[in-house]
């Protein structure tokens, strides 16, 4: 059985989020589920989560996260589960003009 | 007199954009978050503190401020609905647009106010720091059910009028809700909409749902309104117990979205008129801006060194102020016009800027 307490899955990143956080680069943080990644990344890169979610923890429309090839299912709290070896990764969607 | 100010901050759809006045005229300086839209834009007077509010397409509403006017910024946190609050039933409240930001209120830096899509004003009383949702606003009994959006999906605070002298003496805009004012610094707020007049709704006269695009006071005298409203323009001058329209009869000056008030003269006052609520462009394929100097009893139409053909701009309701003898508007085609005799004549200053938001003496 995993011990998820000690789950750290790699996090990459979409090139567009190094505008704001020129020192962001590929990480490996503490976390079962996707908002416990987000929140570990707080930890290293102050505010990067409002980024991602809104001010109600609700995946913003123009982003996309994708564990491995696979697109996370709920938007809303960011429950899917991660695992030791899985790869997030944090995307923006195509949109705008 | 006033101090003509001599820098005009623009939000823009790809930035905040600078021009100064020097004796050449008015020079662009340059921009800040190139890219990045800008949806307000202000200075505060005592501390020349900038503040820029973003919408962010991908990364969400963020603030930021300048305390070098522009050469480097700090984000803040912008405001956040606090947990399980609702825009209306079943429908959870988040954050999607900073419309309006009120820097130091009545002289006070620490004291800021924020009007937010989905309908919470929201209050700093540490320069910035943190935001607090002003809940007897936010819990008003008309606004899960008389309040909605009008341009954007949800209802939105676009104007923060402060009594000069009574910082707990505030009135807003909301589209659509109308005007609401408070005497005890948000624990309590009443609708000031009699005399309004709204066309869209089955009872135009309803006191919740009428939509002042924007309102604003006379610094001289608060008590004089004004604003920019759906339905034509309206005036008050009893600080709001009473409006009525003041749109001209056979002009232009009816439809638009802002609205400017000379700093000193009560009766002077600009419009940038457009066609109708279906039909949004120039009227006439022709821009033109209205003036009165007879606190709305007549409106003039100024054209001079404005296209006045094959013309779609208009001007949004942040997008026109007005410092001394200039004034400034940008419009939704990316162009800036100042005119420096109160508008009797207008020069282009650039025909090549974004959409452009909001327009500011600072």
């Amino acid at each position: 059985m995993n011990d998820f307490t000690k789950v750290m899955p790699t996090v990459k990143f979409t090139y567009a989020l190094k505008r704001f956080y020129p020192d962001l680069k590929e990480v490996r943080v503490q976390g079962k589920t996707v908002a416990e990644v987000l929140k570990d990344l707080d930890k290293l890169y102050p505010k990067l989560s409002t980024y991602i979610v809104d001010d109600q923890g609700m995946l913003r429309k123009h982003v996309n996260i994708f564990i491995g090839n696979t697109l996370i299912e709920d938007k809303e709290s960011l429950g899917d589960m991660v695992d030791e070896e899985d790869e997030i990764f944090i995307m923006q969607a195509l949109s705008g003009g | 007199m006033s101090t003509e100010k001599n820098t005009l901050l623009l939000g823009t759809r790809k930035g905040l954009i600078v021009y100064k006045r020097n004796t050449n005229g008015w020079q662009y300086v340059g921009d800040s978050f190139p890219g990045i839209p800008v949806s307000y834009a202000i200075s505060d007077e005592k501390q020349q503190k900038w503040w820029a509010c973003q919408d962010h397409g991908h990364w969400g509403c963020k603030l930021h401020y300048s305390a070098d006017q522009g050469q480097s910024w700090e984000e803040v946190q912008a405001p956040v609905y606090p947990e399980n609050e609702e825009i209306k039933d079943g429908v959870p409240a988040s954050l999607k647009y900073l419309w309006v930001l009120q820097p130091e209120v009545n002289g006070n830096a620490d004291h800021i106010l924020i009007g937010t899509e989905p309908g919470g004003l929201f209050e700093s009383k540490d320069g910035g720091k943190d935001f607090q949702l002003v809940d007897g606003l936010w819990n008003h009994p008309s606004r899960k059910t008389g309040w909605f959006g009008g341009g954007r999906d949800h209802p939105g605070i676009h104007s923060i009028v402060v009594d000069k002298n009574n910082p707990n003496h505030i009135y807003i805009g909301i589209s659509c809700a109308g005007v609401f004012e408070t005497k005890n610094g948000g624990k309590d707020w009443h609708p000031m909409n009699k005399g309004l007049k709204a066309e869209f709704l089955p009872d135009p006269d309803s006191e919740i749902g009428q939509d002042p695009h924007l309102l604003v006071a006379h610094p001289k005298n608060q008590k004089i309104m004004w604003q920019q409203n759906h339905c034509g323009i309206f005036k008050s001058d009893d600080g709001g117990t009473l409006w009525y329209e003041i749109s001209s009869n056979n002009g232009p000056a009816r439809f638009g979205f802002a609205i400017a008030l000379d700093e000193e003269d009560t009766n002077t006052a600009w419009v940038v008129p457009a066609v109708s609520d279906e039909v949004r462009v120039a009227i006439d394929k022709s821009l033109c801006v209205c003036r009165t100097t007879d606190g709305g009893k007549s409106w003039e139409t100024l054209t001079q060194g404005l296209p006045q053909e094959s013309c779609y701009d208009i001007v949004f309701r942040h997008a026109l102020d007005t410092t001394g003898s200039t004034v400034a508007f940008g419009t939704t085609t990316g162009n800036l016009y100042i005119s420096n005799d109160k508008g009797d004549s207008w020069d282009c200053l650039n025909h090549n800027l974004p959409l452009i938001h909001s327009v500011r003496f600072v």
